[in-house]
């Protein structure tokens, strides 16, 4: 009785996935692949997605479904670390701030302007979503690949100067990969890091604090009034216009919390890779986004907190340790994107025939 | 009656087609900016047109049947690479090669659009974000055909064409041995020998049907189409005739005074037709306005410019004709049971249901239709340009074909052959130029080179947008009538109509 | 004389999950008559009309009991194409029709006329040509049938919607062997004159030989136009009449009236207040699609129960979901006073004013979260209780949770159960607390007893009762059942074509309900004074 409620609660795809980690974890462990290695390398990337799947979550309960639309948020966090950037250590210094904190004022400026500039996105990207309301996630992804498009253009004549992120050629146009070593590369990732005593494994501490804080943030946004308001919104319409609920308004507010999730959350990824990636490099983050919340065990009209944690690691998890499992079965190069593909994708169609059904008909 | 309907409101037809208007304006600019002369454009142009013209069109069916824009013609264009590869492989080249290579796409095309058509059954109303994941993964499974199980799997010893390990395929493939060109110059006599068969096949046939209803004039019709077919097989003989069919690539000026000749030939002969022996009325009217048209877009041409103009670029004849065919052939298929089966799918799962309409399978049949005919546009493509991205040529074909179609006026819920044609000439004209304007305006082509992608995405964002803005709108007006009750009973309303 | 029926029905029953909704009925029709087949919401009319066209709800819930004879020879029915091969024809209600298609092509959707052409003769017959012309004389022969002088080219987008019916008419007509027409509801949309049109079409089709099932609430239609009339009431056939030897009133009188019987018989008293009311609605409109409201009047006083009945469709819905402001409303509503803003979502609950909908589980609750969380709700987010701060306060959301489940005797495993999981009773009492917790001035109920259990719509009247009886609070409730309105009301409105007819009290004849709910009181009523 007690184990088939736990078994409901998780659901079946995640214990069967979660197996199956275990049993990639085995597989690596007799093919003496560095497990340890891969582990800290799944608990790593833990942190560095975490923050993008959860900026999911306010989009599904406000009702809009799954963001694919999320580029617009990275956008606005890309501009953020841009700007961050552009004013550099020299900014800082000026103002007297210790050169330890440097990095990490740095990177928090740029937390903060880009998740400026998302929120406002994400209100504008908000009425456009009311106003297609049945098709949002059609007009979300195609939204979110034209933004890529644009800021392409963007990204060549917008009026940086420094150095270190224009091309040296021409003297203008953002580099395609930006490192970030001398700015706030890895602050989140080092702070309090550790390992595990015996082991090689590490526990990259700030980063997991602060997808655990982001975490409980959006948890604690949920169980609020407005929070309570804008997932009745989401869930039934009708219900939350019977509680004099303005459900509009509260789409939009979910839209634009999602984008700036979403601005936090490229942020958060740039820092724990070392690099920021702009041009075409984060057209299909999105799907990855969807795929990890879904595989947590989201529909396209509830996520919660859980599916995120549950979802993340999985996916992530999936990824890291199958990846070298199967390069030894299939040795090709770029298993990783094929992989990534097939995987994420599939999930994707998976609940998408699920949530339609065709009941419509 | 119709013409206050057909001149309504000027503003209104400017309105409903700004996407496209937009895009003339942007043209025309493009071409301003890029300081390219007309005759590379047009040179370019017809060539992008014989090359993607056939993929556009494959969109149509599934708008028709309410399924949407068809992101999922991506598998069809993977249908035609495996054939692709295959007959590569097997090293049997020209036209024989391309015939096979569409043998062998057909079947695989129609398993896969029978897969994503049962897929989409079970995601109705999300069929276009479906179609694109479906695209998606199923590009994962592609390469992973193409990396490992390619020589991995499928022992393929072939330094041509595997890399050196003997696992996974090249990256790029040269058609030029096998199949480069295999269509653009495959004569146009061995065509028309072939329809012509065909004819008078079919009229013989019909002629035997006839004959056993006893339906003499139906027969006499028959009789008079085996004529025909004879007639034309001798015409074939006939030394220009012979010599313009045995020429793969027209100059556009050969080309214009063919279908100048044709139009003609078809108006007065349809004409005929009607009058001698249906005993019908003919529209003598529209056929003098065409006779007109035709006879001005001949006396253009010689026109000093022009002239030169037309003289500088070539087509290829016999693409070009399967890109007339297929309109064709979406156009009968609408005159079919079948096709007005998929209209009314289209227009009203509920009342198809209701009129014992078999949905879901009639979805299927459509997307099949869709897939295998993307699987020939990709052939078509590949044939022309000559050389095979192996892992990128399916990538962007889908959202190319559809921006196109988008840009000549079509909606999710209508799309004509015209605007699939309008579409492709508009966007490729701005595909073509963009990268130049571009390096002219702002000193960067790569600026136009990212103008064109944002234009590609931004104009299906666009239009799924605008889609969606109507529909809602349209929802708000259907309420009202309902509501006042239009006060005038039939009886009055109907002898209105009656006059 | 036993004259051959065309249509025979007998002794059918049938039931929806233990419910029963057909008692043994049996109906006949004969070739060429026109019978009314009448009852209230409820009474089983829809449902033998699936049985008569083998729908699949009928077949999903386990079949029926009884056979059905065409023309003497007993059928299965198993499917609507079963039905459309027997006979058997429906002009629906709502049309099904299909806008962008010309009259032609909707009526002969699905049943195209085709010759073969070559690939045809390769491919099979799903892909040989239209011929049009030969659809085009088929649809005007229909067309011409019935009457209509309308084009058979034209487009149905740009017609109005009188024409409607006829084309889906001449669609059944054209139908090849059509015996038995079923009209549901055909004249609800039409204005007066094309509904004269309509009858007069009905007869003529009906002069062809063709019976004619009419299902319709319009007595006055029923009289004018038909040869017999079929009542049934409760799933029960009362009885099957010549429509010559039988009168207004004592069809209205047979549809409602009944044995008193079960646990509802008791009728209210009826109490009579006076005073100045608590709540006044002077010309009120609301837009509420199929149920839409036209310039009434009404007073609410303190203490009472209003009731508001009238058959589905009639505009009852439309009072409540207009003053709450969920659909266009215009007009004055006042609440003690004070002035209701009808434009402005949520001035009803701020003013006071709670509302159970009739749709519980679409509009009423939250189906995946809690009991506890869809109790509070209403009263977190209009009055700003059970918070901390600004996040919900679990204690006290849960202690009040607590009270009102044992209050109203919820039924559930704990206050965190989801209300979607709960019986249909259940869920209900959930609305009521929710709509409690908010401490109204008046209590907005519509269709309190909707799709629950005989002994659950007891406790649920019984409960509204004492909150009324004992606890003082004013009521309006809005049901389509008149018995469970006239066992607690003080006084009924019966709303017709969105219009309130008259207002009566509980212990007013059967008859005056009934020919009130047909909206012909008021003709009747006005030639009478």
């Amino acid at each position: 009785m007690n184990n088939s409620k736990f078994i409901d609660r998780i659901g079946w795809p995640r214990l069967i996935i979660a197996a199956f980690l275990v049993l990639l974890l085995i597989l690596a462990q007799i093919s003496g692949l560095g497990v340890q290695g891969l582990i800290s390398d799944t608990f790593r990337r833990y942190g560095q997605y975490g923050v993008l799947v959860l900026a999911m979550v306010p989009g599904v309960q406000c009702g809009i479904g799954l963001n694919f639309g999320i580029s617009l948020g990275i956008v606005g966090g890309l501009l953020g670390a841009l700007i961050s950037m552009e004013l550099g250590p020299e900014f800082w210094v000026g103002m007297g701030a210790p050169e330890k904190l440097i990095p990490l004022f740095t990177i928090l400026l740029a937390l903060v302007i880009g998740a400026a500039f998302a929120s406002v996105i994400g209100i504008g990207y908000g009425i456009l979503l009311n106003r297609v309301k049945g098709s949002e996630m059609t007009v979300s992804t195609y939204v979110g690949f034209s933004i890529i498009a644009f800021m392409n253009i963007a990204w060549l004549i917008l009026p940086f100067k420094r150095g270190d992120l224009i091309w040296t050629i021409g003297g203008s146009g953002l580099r395609t990969t930006l490192t970030l070593e001398n700015s706030f590369g890895n602050v989140f990732n080092r702070f309090l890091a550790f390992k595990i005593p015996h082991t090689e494994i590490e526990i990259p501490t700030g980063l997991w604090l602060f997808f655990f804080g982001a975490c409980f943030l959006v948890w604690l946004f949920l169980r609020s009034k407005v929070g309570m308001a804008m997932s009745a919104a989401g869930s039934n319409p009708a219900f939350a216009r019977a509680n004099g609920i303005n459900v509009d308004k509260m789409r939009i507010l979910g839209t634009a919390i999602s984008t700036a999730i979403g601005a936090v959350g490229i942020i958060v990824y740039a820092q724990s890779y070392g690099f920021v990636q702009l041009y075409n490099a984060p057209m299909m983050m999105g799907f990855s986004c969807v795929a990890s919340v879904l595989i947590g065990g989201a529909s396209i009209r509830r996520a919660n907190i859980s599916n995120v944690l549950i979802g993340t690691l999985l996916f992530q998890g999936l990824l890291t340790l199958g990846l070298p499992v199967a390069n030894r079965i299939i040795p090709v190069a770029n298993l990783s994107e094929v992989m990534r593909l097939i995987i994420s994708n599939g999930i994707i169609l998976y609940a998408l025939t699920k949530s339609g059904g065709g009941k419509n008909a | 009656m119709n013409n206050p309907v057909g001149k309504k409101n000027m503003r209104d037809m400017l309105f409903e087609n700004k996407v496209t208007l937009l895009f003339v304006l942007l043209c025309i600019g493009a071409f301003f900016a890029s300081k390219q002369t007309m005759g590379f454009l047009l040179g370019e142009l017809f060539t992008r047109i014989g090359r993607n013209t056939f993929l556009v069109l494959s969109l149509l069916i599934p708008v028709l049947a309410g399924m949407g824009l068809n992101f999922g013609i991506v598998i069809g264009a993977m249908a035609a690479q495996i054939a692709v590869f295959s007959v590569s492989v097997w090293g049997i080249t020209g036209f024989k090669g391309f015939a096979l290579c569409v043998l062998l796409s057909t079947p695989l095309s129609i398993l896969f659009g029978y897969g994503a058509g049962k897929l989409f059954n079970n995601m109705k109303g999300s069929e276009m974000i479906g179609g694109m994941v479906l695209g998606y993964c199923a590009n994962g499974l592609y390469q992973l055909l193409f990396l490992f199980i390619f020589g991995g799997v499928i022992p393929i010893n072939n330094s041509r064409l595997m890399i050196s390990g003997g696992v996974g395929v090249k990256n790029t493939i040269d058609l030029k041995d096998t199949i480069k060109y295999a269509l653009d110059e495959l004569p146009l006599l061995h065509v028309v020998e072939l329809a012509l068969v065909l004819l008078a096949l079919s009229a013989v046939i019909a002629w035997s049907a006839a004959k056993k209803k006893g339906d003499t004039a139906a027969g006499k019709r028959q009789v008079l189409r085996l004529v025909l077919s004879a007639v034309g097989f001798g015409l074939t003989f006939v030394p220009p005739i012979r010599s313009l069919l045995t020429t793969t690539r027209y100059t556009l000026l050969t080309a214009v005074e063919v279908v100048v000749a044709v139009v003609i030939a078809y108006t007065v002969g349809s004409v005929c037709y009607k009058k001698l022996l249906l005993h019908q009325e003919a529209d003598l009217k529209k056929a003098g306005l065409r006779i007109a048209l035709a006879a001005v877009a001949y006396a253009l041409t010689y026109v000093d410019s022009i002239y030169r103009l037309l003289l500088s670029v070539k087509v290829p004849v016999v693409t070009y004709c399967m890109i007339g065919l297929l309109c064709f052939f979406n156009e009968a298929l609408m005159k079919t049971r079948l096709g007005q089966n998929m209209r009314t799918v289209g227009q009203s799962l509920s009342v198809a249901t209701a009129s014992g309409i078999n949905v879901d399978r009639t979805r299927i049949i459509a997307i099949i239709f869709s897939t295998v005919l993307a699987g020939y546009g990709q052939l078509i493509s590949m044939q022309n340009i000559g050389t095979f991205q192996t892992y990128g040529a399916h990538e962007t074909v889908g959202q190319f074909a559809i921006a196109a179609l988008l840009v000549g006026g079509a909606s999710v819920q209508k799309a004509t052959n015209k605007q699939a044609v309008l579409g492709v000439v508009l966007f490729h004209t701005l595909f073509i130029l963009a990268p130049s304007a571009g390096k002219n305006l702002f000193g960067n082509s790569m600026i136009g080179e990212y103008f064109r992608v944002f234009v590609a995405y931004g104009v299906i964002a666009l239009s799924l947008a605008m889609h969606a803005w109507k529909g809602k709108a349209a929802q708000k007006i259907q309420l009202k009538p309902q509501g006042e009750k239009p006060g005038a009973g039939p009886s009055a309303e109907a002898e209105g109509a009656a006059q | 004389m036993d004259p051959q029926y065309v249509l025979k029905m007998e002794n059918i029953s049938k039931d929806y999950y233990g419910n029963r909704v057909l008692k043994d009925v049996s109906f006949c029709v004969k070739p060429g008559e026109i019978h009314a087949l009448m009852g209230e919401n409820g009474a089983g009319k829809s449902t033998l009309m699936n049985i008569l066209f083998g729908m699949p709800v009928i077949h999903e819930t386990g079949g029926f009991e009884g056979t059905v004879e065409i023309e003497g020879k007993p059928v299965k029915i198993a499917s609507p194409q079963d039905a459309m091969k027997y006979g058997i024809g429906m002009v629906h209600q709502e049309f099904m029709l299909i806008p962008g298609f010309t009259v032609t092509e909707n009526i002969k959707v699905g049943r195209e006329i085709t010759t073969p052409n070559l690939f045809s003769r390769i491919f099979g017959k799903s892909i040989e040509t239209l011929d049009g012309q030969a659809m085009r004389t088929d649809a005007r022969r229909a067309l011409d049938t019935i009457g209509l002088g309308i084009d058979e080219y034209a487009r149905v987008a740009g017609l109005p919607v009188g024409y409607m019916q006829f084309i889906e008419i001449a669609r059944e007509i054209d139908k090849t062997g059509i015996r038995l027409l079923v009209f549901d509801e055909p004249t609800a949309v039409l204005t007066e004159s094309e509904a004269e049109r309509l009858l007069a079409a009905i007869r003529d089709i009906a002069a062809h030989g063709i019976a004619i099932v009419f299902i319709t609430h319009r007595l006055n239609e029923v009289m004018e136009v038909t040869d017999r009339i079929t009542v049934l009431r409760d799933g029960e056939l009362v009885t099957c009449l010549n429509t010559a030897e039988t009168d207004m009133a004592q069809i209205a009188e047979l549809m409602v009236g009944r044995k008193m019987e079960g646990q509802l018989e008791t009728m209210a008293e009826g109490r009579v207040f006076s005073g100045s009311p608590v709540m006044t609605v002077r010309d009120f409109s609301v837009e509420m699609p199929g149920e839409r409201v036209k310039k009434i009047d009404f007073d609410v006083y303190e203490g009472e129960i209003l009731g508001i009945g009238g058959l589905a469709g009639q505009g009852k819905l439309g009072i409540p979901n207009g003053i709450m402001g969920l659909y266009e409303a215009e007009g004055e509503v006042t609440v003690s006073g004070e002035k209701l803003d009808l434009h402005r979502l949520g001035d009803a609950l701020d003013k006071g004013i709670a509302f159970v909908s009739e749709d519980r589980r679409g509009v009423g609750l939250l189906l995946n979260e809690s009991i506890r969380d869809n109790i509070v709700f209403t009263a977190m987010q209009t009055k700003k209780q059970f918070l901390k701060g600004k996040l919900l306060n679990s204690r006290a959301a849960g202690a009040h949770a607590q009270e009102m489940v044992q209050q109203l005797d919820i039924r559930c495993t704990g206050i965190q159960q989801t209300a979607g999981s709960l019986s249909g009773g259940n869920q209900q009492k959930v609305c009521l607390a929710r709509a409690l917790t908010q401490n109204p001035r008046i209590l907005m109920v519509s269709e309190p007893t909707r799709g629950i259990d005989i002994g659950a719509k007891k406790l649920i009247i019984e409960l509204l009762r004492s909150l009324n009886r004992d606890s003082g609070m004013t009521i309006i409730m809005v049901s389509s059942e008149l018995l469970e309105l006239r066992s607690i009301c003080d006084r009924i409105a019966i709303v017709s074509d969105g219009t309130i007819t008259t207002v009566l009290r509980p212990n007013d004849s059967d008859a005056a309900f009934g020919l009130a709910m047909s909206g012909t009181v008021s003709k009747e009523e006005g030639e009478r004074e």
